[in-house]
């Protein structure tokens, strides 16, 4: 009797089992497949000279990935060498991010600390802001570009778009920071000024170091928003020399009747590169903002 | 080593009022203790003499210097946190070092130093480790050991032993008053454990939604309770406290509540009678004499409502009227819960209390 019913309870759990299987297969699983796919399109893609049904590659070749040491050319067209192009794309992300977490962590730990007036209207304000997506914003950034004499000046346009892609970055970032702060409670901070810290002591010796990983994210989010920016650049910059990634990417599917899908590929993995680092980096630094900031 | 004195000192957040009118002087190497229930203040105080809050009035003194508007940081202050508020990213090590650190204190000399408290704390082992890794004994000697490095004019303890289980708070309760003795250094310490105030403090400072009750030591506290808040506070289990009325009769003065009727010592009823009728009585529990069969001519009689055993002594619940009674009885006496008894308070030892004022007028 007892015998049996352990066995019915165990095929009960076993058929449990199987449905939370299938749950997952059909949720998580099944529509992962086709990005799978199109991700392993690229890479054979990018490295054979014939695909065989769209996935299986032939005729290995680095032929594609020419454009890293030659110029690039297609059809007719001589597209500008893909290094300084690269050196370009950097310097947004980099100046991006830098610029991000700067001032970030600075407004972030005011609004988390100190007590002025407006505090709550300014986070408000933050959230609202965040909700305008940069289109619209368009029309008015090139008349402020243009006053500014930013506009067609080469490298100063960069400059400029680095500016208005960190200002529209910096109030989310902000927000996260901010949250980072809150979890340090206050009496760390009143330890430190009775242990003989001034204001800005405390805030470089304790609680930096406690809001790194907070820092650490925004950072990676910021560099990878400036890296894959389209929208400014397309609009603002003028000449091809300064062309991001992106851009010249986009350029280059324009072109209809001579396009290589080949080196296409192979430069959409160039692109990627850095993505693929985050994630392989970033797993680590987001698990540990998991687990929270101010747990050792 | 100072003298510390708070002068009339207020502090407000908005609408609340968290310590009116605090006057206090802590003598030179004097341990006090601020005693009083949650929210009365207490870490609102701390942190004034600390520094990290301005008082909306009045001035705080270390010795004849008003350190009033003075920084953290330059008042020479060691504060253990309720919460330790260890730096998670530093090892205990530097963790200790760090106050000799932001003083500009030589390499070597940070070094010795350390050591020599980590050894005095018994945490010589543990320099290596992160706070995270410790256990709530042994943060709370290191975050001890942070305030002692720097060898401070004042220690501030708040609630240092709260996160501790009973045994190891027994232990560490006799380690910091041998400390403390030991350094000399002018100490406050926070607690809302009466016996951890009793046993460790020269002075206790009672408070209670704000206000200072009381300052005496804790001999007195215990014997003259300024009021009824202190002598309900103080005590455990707590006193005895009846209402009632102060009655002439004949010439003799008596105490009548709604329950019973006990005839006040000669003197003391002309006294209490000058000044208010409506009273509230205060006897210990350890202060009231069981008398079974017949006694002495003033006596109260009641019954025997629950008897819980204490193990050294009994504590006697007792039925007089409406009114109970809780009474320490030697634990060899036979008692059954609705036994007709009679007690007898020490007339020595009875307290009254001015039933308007709450405040105690013998
Ligand atoms: N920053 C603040 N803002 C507003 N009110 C505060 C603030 N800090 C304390 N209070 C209030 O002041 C009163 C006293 O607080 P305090 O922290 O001094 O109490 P405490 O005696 O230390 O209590 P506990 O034993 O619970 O630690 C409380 O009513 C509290 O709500
Ligand atoms: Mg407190």
């Amino acid at each position: 009797m007892a015998r049996e019913s352990l066995r019915k309870r165990k095929t009960k759990a076993l058929l449990r089992r199987a449905a939370v299987v299938a749950v997952i297969l059909l949720v998580a699983v099944i529509p992962a497949i086709p990005i799978w796919m199109m991700y392993g399109w690229l890479v054979s893609q990018s490295f054979s000279g014939r695909v065989i049904l769209g996935i299986l590659p032939s005729k290995l070749t680095l032929d594609n990935w020419r454009f890293l040491w030659s110029p690039i050319k297609m059809g007719e067209k001589e597209y500008p060498n893909i290094w300084p192009i690269t050196m370009n794309t950097l310097f947004l992300a980099l100046g991006v991010a830098g610029l991000v977490v700067m001032v970030s962590s600075l407004s972030g730990y005011a609004l988390s600390r100190m007590d002025f007036k407006g505090r709550t209207g300014m986070m408000q304000f933050i959230i609202a802001l965040h909700a305008f997506p940069s289109v619209i914003l368009l029309i008015a950034l090139f008349v402020i570009l243009n006053k500014l004499g930013l506009y067609g000046k080469g490298f100063m346009t960069l400059v400029g778009i680095v500016l208005i892609k960190a200002g529209l970055e910096i109030p989310m970032a902000t927000w996260i920071i901010k949250g980072f702060f809150d979890a340090i409670p206050w009496d760390l901070e009143w330890a430190a000024l009775v242990d003989g810290c001034s204001r800005w002591r405390v805030w470089r010796s304790v609680i930096l170091p406690l809001v790194l990983p907070g820092i650490g994210a925004v950072s990676i989010f910021s560099f990878l928003s400036g890296w894959s920016e389209f929208l400014l650049v397309f609009t603002y910059v003028a000449q091809e020399e300064y062309y991001t990634l992106p851009v010249m990417i986009y350029h280059m599917i324009g072109e209809f009747i001579h396009i290589d899908w080949g080196m296409l590929a192979a430069l959409g993995l160039f692109y990627a590169i850095p993505t693929i680092i985050f994630f392989s980096v970033s797993q680590k630094v987001l698990l540990r903002i998991y687990v929270g900031g101010v747990k050792g | 080593m100072v003298r510390v004195t708070l002068d009339n000192v207020s502090k407000f957040f908005g609408k609340v009022k968290a310590v009116v009118d605090l006057n206090l002087e802590i003598r030179d190497g004097e341990f006090v203790a601020l005693l009083g229930p949650s929210g009365c203040g207490k870490t609102t105080t701390l942190l004034m003499v600390a520094g990290i809050y301005k008082p909306t009035r009045g001035r705080i003194l270390f010795d004849d210097e008003d350190v009033t508007d003075l920084p953290p940081k330059d008042r020479n202050i060691g504060m253990v946190f309720q919460s330790y508020a260890l730096y998670p990213h530093m090892t205990v090590y530097d963790n200790i070092a760090f106050p000799l650190k932001l003083k500009k204190v030589p390499r070597q000399e940070i070094d010795r130093k350390v050591k020599e408290v980590a050894k005095l704390l018994q945490i010589d082992e543990l320099l290596d480790r992160k706070p995270a890794q410790l256990s709530g004994g042994q943060r709370q000697r290191v975050a001890l050991g942070r305030a002692l490095v720097k060898e401070p004019d004042v220690l501030l303890l708040d609630e240092p032993l709260s996160n501790l289980d009973a045994k190891l708070r027994i232990l560490m309760r006799a380690e910091i008053k041998r400390l403390q003795k030991e350094l000399g250094i002018t100490t406050i310490y926070v607690t809302h454990d009466q016996v951890e105030a009793m046993s460790m403090a020269d002075k206790i400072a009672v408070m209670n939604k704000g206000r200072l009750q009381q300052y005496a030591d804790p001999q007195t506290l215990y014997n003259k309770p300024a009021n009824l808040f202190v002598a309900g506070f103080i005590g455990s289990p707590p006193m005895n406290l009846v209402e009632g009325n102060i009655v002439e009769e004949n010439g003799t003065y008596y105490f009548v509540s709604s329950s019973f009727k006990y005839r006040l010592p000669s003197g003391v009823g002309e006294l209490i009678a000058s000044e208010t009728s409506s009273v509230i009585l205060g006897v210990r529990p350890e202060d009231i004499k069981i008398v079974l069969g017949d006694g002495d001519d003033n006596v109260i009689s009641g019954t025997v409502y629950v008897v819980e055993p204490l193990g050294r002594d009994l504590l006697v619940n007792v039925k007089v009227g409406e009114t109970l009674f809780k009474i320490l009885a030697p634990a060899d006496l036979k008692l059954e819960p609705g036994q007709s008894i009679l007690l007898a308070p020490n007339e020595k030892r009875i307290h009254l209390f001015d039933r308007k004022t709450g405040r105690a007028v013998i």
